[in-house]
């Protein structure tokens, strides 16, 4: 039987399960006078033998879902006359692949060697015997855990604290995945970062300051030195989301300081979501937006007051992008700023102090933790940011910090080599995980103090 | 479900959403032996710091405070007691404007300081609590230093025009909230670390520091120890030669110890105000009889 069946198979009998077990506790405890004189309620003996017939099977048949293809291939590999096995991976893959081609159908036999025929046949054979033993072996856990439960359904024996723990398990192991996930990135991102500085040295990527990624086919090639430097790259990220950042923090802040100070209840319950729509606007919208309403705009005012400006500009990507993290700063601040408690409030406002004097000598100074935390947070998030800027801050590597200028930044950089063909062997792709490490770096840093104050702030109050 | 149940299913939960307590409360204003904007004892003084007429508050279409007349002479101190709910904080945030801050809240009748209507419509709320400054339930230093919290009044105000005649500020406030001795040497360390006392007796010296005339204290022992509620106590009788103090307690006991006159609030209404002594062992209406005897409370 297929996966795909015997899951849900599983499942029901689960459900089987949990009936069986309900039902029998009831009966359990109908002759000592009712459910209160078990040991966990009913719901509890059912739900571990569920549990007990449902995880043990799920667990085996995971396992034989991930082991049996390499097993059989072995198998398959090994069954191979021994003058045509294979001498390297690559060919060994090769042939599975022409055998397995023939199984399916696709290759018709008679154009393959006879060995790879007989493999085949043998591939469809032990594919065929996995199946069946995989389905008995699955429905027999299922059935011998539901068994077990069902004997442990008694009046003395505690349910409850057993699918207690096994529901903490649980949920650890669905904690851990999440966490697992990331450390997978992380290290498979360090592993090619280590392998691009095998290729060009480390000093070259962090302090160069010109960025070419165009490495060689051939050795003749014209005007093909790569040149990995990443400090426009930064220069570039930086530009814009100080731009950004100088949108986004004076509008924000005092947004939120209407939105918690000032605006009247309806007033706040209205605008407040209103607000944090800007942040649900996908970033490609804002892109386009960037690219076709602001970047000209700010190219025709420029040559109106006699300047030159690109027509994609670090300004138009900044500004666009400003606008996209108001709602990080506005919605963090005004929530720390609610925070603070009334009693302030009343009292600055007891000693005659107006709203604005109490808003900037007491109630500014009280939340300012909170809302450098939010900053940092909108920051992080700017840095990382690249619909935006792949559409309207342009692809010219340019080590400058006009912002009229078109510049590039390290996240429209990854974009760029890794779309299209590459291949992983050269620089140029592998440069693309070096600078994913360097920003992950960066914005992880900047989360980290912007957390840690963020909490700092949070104690004060307690 | 048909439109006739709809109908009596939201009159169900019509009723359902009136509070019990509301329906009490109800009863008892219909049992009650107390005529509206009728106060028994000495209400009245001459030439008082406060006038007070007919002064009715409204919480959205709640009514408060029901048309309650009160004087409240120079430099005395007068306690506000009563059960819970009673109107008492409401009434007293009335006489600095406080309750300006709740949207909901209207007051309607004569409110005089000194002659000088508090609101009128083009009072300048920042002069009247320079002159009417507060001290509340819950000590509230600002997170700042000891000094800065002192001079934070005497700083928005514009009262010193040199660093030295601010210090002297704030050391003639510390001194006389008793606080200077204590203090003096970490001025600089943050009023957040004080202990409870310390931060209640450092708000009565924040709010002396501006100069008020008028002091209004909103349970201020409530949130303290027995020994800092004895020396704030201590506190609010040397105050008394040279500031008019409102004081709202659920103390009987500190209303008796500090004040020269007591008045008793009962659900809205000004029910007694009278000598102190008076009030505690011969009181005139029998609402406050029952309540000083702890009949109810």
């Amino acid at each position: 039987m297929q996966t795909a069946n015997l899951l849900p198979l599983v499942l029901v009998l689960a459900v089987v399960a949990y009936g069986l077990a309900f039902m029998r506790s009831r009966a359990v405890a109908a002759p000592l006078g009712g459910i209160r004189n078990l040991k966990a309620l009913p719901f509890y003996y059912a739900a571990r033998a569920a549990l007990w017939c449902a995880i043990p099977a799920l667990i085996v048949l995971a396992a034989w879902a991930g082991f049996e293809g390499k097993v059989i291939q072995g198998i398959v590999i090994a069954s191979l006359p021994q003058d045509v096995w294979p001498e390297s991976p690559g060919q060994a893959s090769l042939v599975l692949s022409q055998i397995s081609n023939v199984a399916a159908g696709k290759l018709n036999p008679e154009f393959v060697p006879d060995h790879i025929a007989g493999a085949a046949g043998l591939l469809e054979n032990l594919r065929a015997q996995s199946g069946t033993f995989k389905t008995i072996l699955v429905l027999l856990i299922a059935a011998l855990g539901a068994a077990f439960a069902w004997t442990r359904v008694a009046p003395h024996i505690n349910a409850r604290e057993s699918v207690e723990r096994t529901l903490r398990r649980i949920f650890f192991v669905c904690a851990a995945v999440a966490v697992l996930t990331t450390v997978g990135i992380v290290f498979s991102v360090i592993f090619e970062t280590v392998r691009f500085f095998g290729k060009v040295p480390i000093t070259e990527f962090l302090f160069g300051t010109s960025w070419s990624p165009q490495t060689a086919l051939r050795a003749d090639q014209v005007g093909a030195e790569g040149a990995f430097g990443i400090i426009p790259l930064f220069t570039g990220t930086l530009l814009i989301s100080a731009i950004a950042l100088l949108v986004a923090v004076p509008i924000g802040l005092l947004s939120a300081i209407y939105l918690s100070e000032y605006a009247s209840k309806r007033v706040r319950s209205t605008v407040k979501p209103l607000l944090e729509m800007l942040a649900g606007v996908p970033t490609v919208v804002y892109g386009f937006f960037a690219a076709l309403t602001v970047a000209p705009f700010i190219r025709d005012l420029a040559e109106l007051v006699g300047l030159e400006a690109s027509s994609q500009s670090a300004l138009a990507a900044g500004l666009v992008m400003g606008i996209m993290i108001i709602p990080f700063v506005s919605s963090l601040s005004d929530d720390v700023i609610n925070a603070v408690p009334q009693t302030l409030r009343d009292g600055s406002l007891a000693l005659g102090a107006t709203q604005s004097e109490t808003m900037k000598n007491v109630i500014f100074p009280a939340a300012l933790p909170g809302i450098i935390g939010g900053i940092l947070l909108a920051a992080s998030r700017a840095i990382g940011e690249t619909m935006i800027v792949v559409m309207a801050a342009g692809l010219a590597a340019n080590l400058t910090v006009n912002p009229l200028d078109s510049v590039t930044t390290v996240t429209v950089q990854i974009a760029t080599l890794l779309v299209g063909d590459q291949e992983f062997d050269s620089a140029k792709t592998l440069s693309a995980f070096a600078l994913g490490m360097m920003l992950f770096i960066v914005t992880l840093l900047l989360n980290v103090v912007a957390l840690k104050i963020v909490r700092k702030y949070r104690e004060q109050y307690d | 479900m048909s439109v006739n149940e709809t109908i009596s299913s939201a009159a169900e939960q019509h009723e359902a959403s009136v509070p019990v307590q509301d329906v009490v409360t109800e009863k008892k204003r219909e049992d009650m032996p107390v005529q509206e904007g009728k106060t028994v004892g000495l209400p009245y003084a001459d030439d008082p710091k406060f006038k007070l007429r007919n002064v009715e508050v409204f919480y959205g279409e709640d009514r408060a405070i029901k048309d309650i007349s009160l004087d409240i002479a120079r430099n005395e101190v007068i306690s506000f007691i009563g059960p819970s709910g009673c109107g008492k904080s409401t009434f007293l945030r009335c006489l600095n404007r406080m309750n300006d801050s709740i949207d909901i809240c209207r007051v309607k009748g004569q409110l005089m300081l000194d002659d000088e209507d508090i609101y009128h419509s083009r009072r300048d709320v920042v002069e009247l609590r320079a002159r009417v400054g507060m001290v509340f339930q819950k000590p509230n230093p600002f997170p700042k230093s000891i000094y800065d919290n002192v001079a934070y009044g005497p700083r928005i105000h514009g009262l010193a025009n040199r660093k030295s005649d601010l210090d002297d500020i704030v050391e003639n406030s510390l001194r006389k909230a008793g606080l200077w001795d204590e203090v003096k040497d970490r001025l600089d360390a943050t009023a957040t670390g004080m202990s409870g006392g310390q931060q209640q007796r450092l708000c009565i010296a924040r709010a002396i520091a501006v100069s008020p005339e008028v002091i209004l204290m909103d349970e201020p022992c409530s949130a303290l120890d027995p020994i800092a509620t004895a020396k704030v106590e201590e506190l609010i009788s040397e105050m008394s030669e040279s500031y008019t103090i409102v004081i709202v307690t659920h103390s009987m006991q500190q209303a008796a110890r500090v004040s020269h006159r007591t008045a008793y609030f009962h659900l809205g209404h000004l029910v007694e105000v009278n000598e102190t002594s008076k009030v505690f062992t011969a009181p005139e209406h029998e609402l406050t009889e029952s309540y000083i005897t702890g009949r109810f409370g």
